[in-house]
């Protein structure tokens, strides 16, 4: 879960031609366009992460547990 | 029920990512904890179904990812949504926890069609393999693959980045790019 995958890595560089806009099927992108997508994407993802689990999830957990132990206790 | 431990703990481990995920599926914290909630109380009513020793993050991004889709189609029927539709609300919408850096960013990655937009969050945010995004998103890795293109490819139309030039000031990062490989 953990592990990056190293998201630029994947195509060869991209020609001059295949950076053409307007292009009628999508033309590969340049390993550094990917690198910058992959930055961004993996920075906006990982804000969310940073903010760890929200007290209602562990209280929903505790409370679940709770209900299925009552006639234990 | 009762919940084993291993499990309570494996549970809470995946929850910052599973949260990571709905939040950039769906673009809306409020909306996404609502999905954590409801993937939660349905994965620990369906515990039994979950394999010990398989993978449990990516068990629970299979239910949060098929709650979220057969959710999506609801909303669809009832105000004819689109994505842009979607993109839209995301715009009106206050700021919420920090999400003003990524804003355009988020903005991109609503415009994409939802497909798209998860198989690049799973691969490309959350670690998955294509194998295991397949799984998740009950499809061939090739379908994974050229879903992923086409977002990376459709987002970069998007955000504008279509060369190096445009990368801003991380010079750095740039050279080491250009000069790490091959």
């Amino acid at each position: 879960m953990n592990e990056r995958k190293p998201v630029g890595q994947q195509k060869p560089m991209e020609t001059a031609a295949s950076r053409q806009k307007n292009h009628a099927k999508p033309a590969k992108l340049g390993r550094e366009v990917q690198a910058r997508l992959g930055q961004q994407l993996r920075a906006m993802y990982d804000e969310g992460v940073s903010q760890g689990v929200p007290d209602r999830f562990a209280d929903l957990l505790t409370r679940m547990d709770g209900n299925g132990n009552k006639d234990k206790h | 029920m009762a919940i084993d431990e291993s499990v309570r703990k494996a549970v809470l481990g995946a929850v910052p990512s599973l949260r990571a995920f709905a939040i950039s599926l769906c673009g809306n914290v409020d909306r996404a904890d609502d999905l954590v909630q409801e993937t939660l109380v349905r994965a620990l009513a369906n515990i039994d179904s979950f394999q010990p020793g398989t993978n449990m993050s990516a068990w629970l991004f299979t239910i949060l990812r098929n709650h979220f889709r057969s959710e999506y189609r609801k909303r669809r029927r009832e105000v004819e949504d689109s994505e842009g539709h979607y993109a839209e609300t995301l715009k009106t919408q206050p700021e919420q926890h920090g999400q003003v850096e990524f804003r355009e960013f988020r903005e991109a990655l609503a415009h994409l069609p939802a497909d798209q937009r998860e198989a690049l969050i799973l691969v490309g945010a959350s670690g998955f393999s294509y194998e295991e995004a397949a799984h998740i998103c009950g499809c061939a890795v090739g379908t994974i693959k050229s879903r992923v293109n086409r977002a990376r490819t459709r987002l970069a139309e998007l955000l504008s980045i279509d060369s190096a030039d445009e990368f801003g000031p991380d010079e750095q990062t740039r050279s080491v790019l250009a000069g790490g490989r091959e």
